[in-house]
């Protein structure tokens, strides 16, 4: 145990509340840059102290959790009613994600320091992103579901601030809210999940409830049902099928937010807490397949879209989507630990290839559209150098980053238990469409002629702000996959080590058979440094040397062209199934009509009613003696002719 | 010690009444100030009730004791547990929020305005402290008079006939409960060796003993006047109109306070006193309350008036309090409770917000407005802050309520199916759509050209705005880091009345104290 660790959460949270509270009187940008940026780079540093710590003790003893207050709770003190405390859990899995966070995290308060020069809202964008930083923190570390749950939704929320940040478009507005929703979506999954982990195990806190799964029966439904309601709240957050809609449209937000929450961190949360539930998971085969199927397909899906997209940062969405899927076709084949693995290197070639992006965007004056930019390399050359590492990273060619995790998720789609050829074919797909699109990007943005009007837009590079995170982030592009050599290339692979004792008691549950012989790994390794190659080269000619094939092959195969272009029309089917017809269904029948005519009608039908009856009957009580002689004597006849007649 | 306590609490305002009565219209300073400084004293007063209250004790506390009627053993009688400690020391604090929320809003008859304003006081202060039904029902028709002459006569520009809706609707409910308290009385009576009574204490002893059929009628005439207060779907159509017509404080106090009675009613009288009948009618409750969740939020996003969108959001709001009641577990009643504090600060807020943009522009509805984020930011941020807190964002207090409250309804055994939480949990997902929906069009996108404000014409929050919601925004975020100050209170309240349903529902009657004569601790 380590006394200090809790701390890394509290200093974010001490800098969104000093910017927050005092920012707006003074607006100093260097001050907020440094107060921003500082808070996260304490917690960075904190977490590496406490992983050094953690690397030092036996590896039984890296585990430990702390809780630091109670929070919600019935505080009648019956046995079994709920209680749970705010509490953080550090272990070989949190601390990892925690340095991924607050590491990445650090480089990116850092560039956008040069990024948002000049903006009003400089000390709303720090406040905000130095809250992410907390939530998400909240979310990685958290020793319960409940509070991993306010991290969940904090940094939801962060999202929606942070995409709707310049408030005054209209569509940043839109996708903000968006995005909110879609969450919510999953959110009620994740909800629902939680409550049934509650009823079925009594606790809600990962050890407790980890070593309630590791003795349960597998294969019960309620594992099932337990897995596939975390899960729906893993595809809103992770933007997977079908709820991957608000991720393309959250590019409305300012790049660093793109980034950081759309890229590195935030959207990997879905991946992160499969892991963190793996032996849940492990007790229902069904779950893991169902997470695999989406994941491999979400990868080709995704891919196929950013095959014909001209924005840059769309590109770069739907990739971020496809790789996301890759994550979960790792976790559906309870390769947890490659998982893991890719989270961390798409993590930084990722928010390479989105800060690339953004130094681009900032030198070509807003301009998104790759038609018209072209020939930037000699504008920005690091700028160009950096993006084209991230671009080599996530093709998969080695020794880059990307190859060692994907090469490894692959090859567990494949040889796995859990996996099938089918599941690696998805994930093969998916690689070669990936190199594609990636120099499709790469070749349009920085080679062959300038499309740009160089009246109006002079390219530039960006200040030293923005390039250095650019170059610490290529450096670990390049290198970051080699804490995962697997053992066929002569390596170590770290991470699995380092993970192995969080994972071992999943594994145990679903006693998986060893793994194939080295040869049948060669291959496929093999394969797929041709698959992204070939994805290149095809990039290659398509679209420096022979640029009029793209638009021929668009003409060939409109349809399918068209059917891409629009993204498979997913968001219009939504607007029609289901947001349309509940908005009328409100508007024109419970609102007008049930409550208005129905309820209403009745309750001021009865008051009419009783006007009514009362216009009638005071008739009675007229004051005019005749009548009144008329009614008595109609009275006695009733009554007499009653008392005669029966 | 101050054994007054309690009383001087519920009768603090008449003090200010009665000042106010030697004041003319014109004088609005000093109306205004009396009301203030009487409700504050009446917040202190509240917080003493509260610092001397035994959290370990579960019966009730500050009891007194008074022979009202004798022939009638009608007393007034009153005494708190924690959880009416908690909805008095809510309604001495909205009120005076809600009077420097609205200091300048109200400038026609000042004076009868915060008269009837502390009318209101008192009335809700003793519904939430009544011990004796008939006692009861007396501040439940007081409280009825002030609310509706603050609708009718400040109210907008349908205020009689929402004043009208609102009277009859209440009185309707009403009128049965009193025959139900009469009946009650008279059944105590028919005990061995009872007599007439309307003591609460002595009928918690009659009431679970009576045969299930005259359990369900009386149990029907409370409820129905409490769910009408709620409101429970469909007898919420009163709300919308008196929400709208009202007065900004108005709605404050009706939203903050007022819905809650109903709720508090159905813990407080229908369950402990017809326990079998509320086991029975448990489903059929159940399925409104979850109805009223759905359709409230849908009802709600399609409104084109905020405030109007805000009155139905209640209605989605309180569908969650009464699925936590009726989920008859130690979750969900305890976050009922807090989902009424909840409710009636966030919601509270969210008409105070209403109501300072109304006090601008004179306008509430939505398509007025736009981009109104770049005119009013401090307002902006304020509404977005109670919006988070409305939809329960976890970390602020609405979370802490829903949670609870759909951990309870989930695994209820009495419920007995996992549908009802199901859809409720829909809920949290319609909340979001409405209130982020409409923020956007409130205050999103590019300034608003030709609509109902000018830039240079609206100003942003002041001080006095800022400073009555500032009491607000601290407490939304106390309750949903700490709910523990909050719910260790009202814990005892809660365990006993489900450990006394749950006694009933598994066949052990509860326990039988000697009828008459139980006597509770007074004070600490």
């Amino acid at each position: 145990m380590i006394p200090y660790a809790p701390l890394i959460v509290l200093f974010p949270l001490v800098g969104f509340l000093l910017i927050a509270l005092a920012g707006w009187k003074y607006r100093s940008e260097r001050l907020i840059g440094i107060v921003g940026s500082g808070v996260v780079g304490l917690s960075f540093a904190l977490a590496v102290g406490v992983l050094l710590e953690m690397a030092a003790l036996p590896s039984d003893a890296r585990s430990w959790s702390v809780d630091l207050f109670p929070w919600i709770d019935t505080f009648t003190g019956t046995a079994g009613s709920f209680g749970i405390s705010v509490g953080y859990q550090f272990d070989q899995l949190s601390i990892l994600m925690t340095l991924i966070v607050t590491g990445v995290g650090f480089l990116i308060h850092v560039y956008s320091i040069g990024y948002m020069h000049g903006d009003e809202g400089y000390w709303r964008f720090f406040a905000y992103l130095n809250l992410f930083i907390f939530m998400m923190l909240n979310l990685v570390l958290a020793n319960n579901f409940l509070l991993m749950f306010l991290g969940w939704e904090g940094v939801g929320l962060c999202s929606y601030l942070l995409i709707g940040f310049w408030y005054q478009k209209t569509f940043t507005g839109d996708a903000g809210k968006k995005a909110f929703i879609v969450n919510r979506i999953g959110d009620f999954g994740f909800l629902l999940g939680m409550l049934l982990i509650f009823k079925t195990f009594g606790t809600l806190e990962f050890s407790a409830v980890m070593s309630g799964a590791s003795v349960m029966t597998a294969g019960t439904s309620v594992a099932f049902w337990i897995g596939m309601l975390l899960f729906i709240g893993a595809t809103g957050k992770s933007a997977q099928i079908p709820l991957f809609v608000w991720l393309p449209d959250a590019m409305a937000g300012p790049t660093p937010v793109s980034a950081l929450i759309h890229a590195a961190t935030m959207v990997t949360a879905g991946v992160y807490m499969v892991a963190r539930c793996a032996p849940l998971y492990a007790l229902s085969p069904d779950a893991l397949l169902v997470v695999a199927v989406i994941g491999g397909v979400t990868a080709v899906f995704a891919a196929t879209i950013g095959l014909v997209q001209n924005d840059i940062k769309k590109v770069l969405a739907y990739s971020t989507v496809s790789q996301l899927g890759y994550m979960f076709l790792a976790m559906g084949v309870a390769a947890f630990s490659a998982g893991i693995f890719h989270v961390m290197t798409h993590a930084f070639f990722k928010a390479l290839l989105f800060l690339g992006s953004g130094a681009v965007i900032h030198g070509m004056h807003e301009e998104q559209d790759i038609q018209k930019m072209g020939g930037l390399k000699k504008y920005m050359p690091v700028t160009w150098a950096t993006f084209l590492i991230g671009a080599i990273a996530i093709a998969g060619i080695p020794p880059f980053a990307g190859f060692f995790s994907k090469d490894e998720i692959l090859w567990y789609a494949f040889s796995s238990d859990l996996g099938s050829p089918a599941l690696w074919l998805l994930g093969a797909l998916g690689a070669l469409m990936t190199a594609f699109y990636m120099f499709r990007l790469v070749y349009l943005t920085f080679y062959g002629k300038e499309r740009f009007d160089h009246h109006h837009v002079h390219p530039h590079e960006a200040p030293k702000t923005m390039t250095i995170p650019l170059m610490v982030l290529a450096f670990l592009s390049i290198v970051g996959g080699f804490l995962g050599v697997p053992p066929a290339l002569g390596g170590g692979h770290i991470i699995e080590h380092w993970l192995a004792p969080v994972f071992a008691p999943a594994q145990r549950t679903l006693m998986l058979s060893a793994h194939a012989s080295h040869t049948a790994e060669y291959i496929l390794m093999a394969v797929s440094v041709l698959i992204a190659v070939g994805g290149i080269y095809l990039a290659r000619r398509w679209y420096l040397e022979h640029l009029d094939v793209p638009d021929s092959m668009a003409a060939k195969f409109a349809g399918l062209y068209r059917l891409l272009w629009n993204k498979y029309y997913v968001d219009e089917a939504y607007d029609a199934a289901v947001v349309k017809p509940i908005q009328r269904l409100s508007d024109a029948f419970l609102w007008k009509v049930f409550d208005m005519k129905i309820i209403d009608g009745a309750v001021n039908g009865s008051g009419w009613l009783a006007q009514t009856a009362a216009q009638w009957l005071r008739k009675v009580q007229n004051g005019v003696a005749q009548s009144y002689a008329v009614i008595f004597v109609g009275g006695i006849l009733v009554v007499v002719s009653a008392l005669l007649f029966f | 010690m101050f054994s007054s306590l309690l009383s001087l609490t519920i009768f603090l305002p008449l003090a200010g009444i009665v000042l106010l009565l030697f004041m003319k219209n014109d004088h609005l300073r000093a109306a205004r100030m009396t009301g203030l400084v009487v409700s504050l004293a009446t917040f202190a007063v509240s917080l003493a009730l509260w610092t001397g209250f035994d959290v370990e004790n579960p019966a009730f506390q500050f009891v007194e004791k008074v022979a009202w009627i004798p022939s009638l053993n009608v007393s007034y009688h009153v005494g708190i547990d924690g959880m009416a400690l908690v909805l008095i020391v809510l309604t001495t604090f909205l009120t005076p929020v809600a009077l420097i929320g609205t200091w300048k809003s109200i400038r026609h008859r000042l004076r009868d305005y915060t008269m009837m304003v502390l009318a209101l006081e008192v009335g809700m202060v003793g519904v939430f402290a009544a011990l004796d039904t008939f006692l009861f029902y007396v501040f439940w028709e007081a409280m009825l008079i002030p609310m509706v002459f603050i609708i009718g006569l400040w109210g907008g520009q349908d205020r009689v006939y929402a004043a009208v809706k609102f009277f009859l609707y209440t009185l309707l409910g009403s009128l049965l409960m009193l025959v139900a308290i009469l009946a009650l009385g008279f059944y105590a009576s028919q005990q061995p060796g009872g007599q007439f009574t309307t003591d609460l204490t002595v009928l918690l002893n009659v009431g679970p003993r009576l045969s299930a059929g005259v359990q369900m009628w009386l149990f029907l005439a409370f409820a129905l006047s409490f769910a009408i207060k709620v409101p429970l779907f469909p007898l919420h159509t009163w709300l919308p109109d008196a929400h709208v017509q009202a007065p900004t404080a108005g709605s404050i106090l009706l939203a903050g306070v007022l819905l809650k009675m109903g709720t508090y009613g159905f813990i407080r009288f229908c369950l402990p006193l017809f326990p079998n009948a509320s086991l029975e009618a448990m489903p059929y409750v159940a399925v409104l309350a979850v109805i009223g969740i759905v359709y409230g939020a849908l009802v709600a996003m399609v409104q084109t008036d905020i405030k109007k969108l805000v009155a139905y959001s209640s209605v989605s709001h309180l569908g969650f309090v009464m699925l936590g009641i009726f989920s008859m577990t130690e979750e969900g009643m305890q976050g009922a409770i807090i989902q009424m504090v909840n409710h009636g600060l966030s919601t509270g807020a969210l008409f105070m917000l209403v109501g300072f943009v109304y006090d601008r522009t004179h306008s509430r509805m939505i398509a007025d407005y736009g981009g109104l984020a770049k005119v009013m930011p401090v307002y902006a941020v304020a509404m977005m802050f109670m919006t988070l807190s409305s939809i329960g964002l976890p970390g602020l207090n609405g979370f802490v309520g829903e949670f609870l409250i759909l951990l309870g309804a989930f695994r209820s055994v009495a419920l007995g199916s996992v549908a009802y939480t199901v859809v409720a949990a829909t809920g949290v997902i319609l909340s979001a759509v409405y209130m982020l929906w409409m923020y956007q069009r409130v205050f999103l996108g590019p300034v608003r050209e030709g609509g109902k404000y000018h830039g240079e014409f609206v100003f942003d929050l002041d001080k006095r705005e800022i400073g009555s919601l500032i009491p607000l925004v601290v407490f939304v975020v106390w309750i949903g880091v700490f709910p523990g100050t909050f719910l260790r209170i009202s814990a005892p309240a809660a365990k006993k009345v489900v450990t006394m349903i749950d006694q009933v529902r598994r066949g052990d009657l509860p326990r039988v104290a000697s009828a008459g004569t139980s006597q509770v601790p007074v004070g600490r």
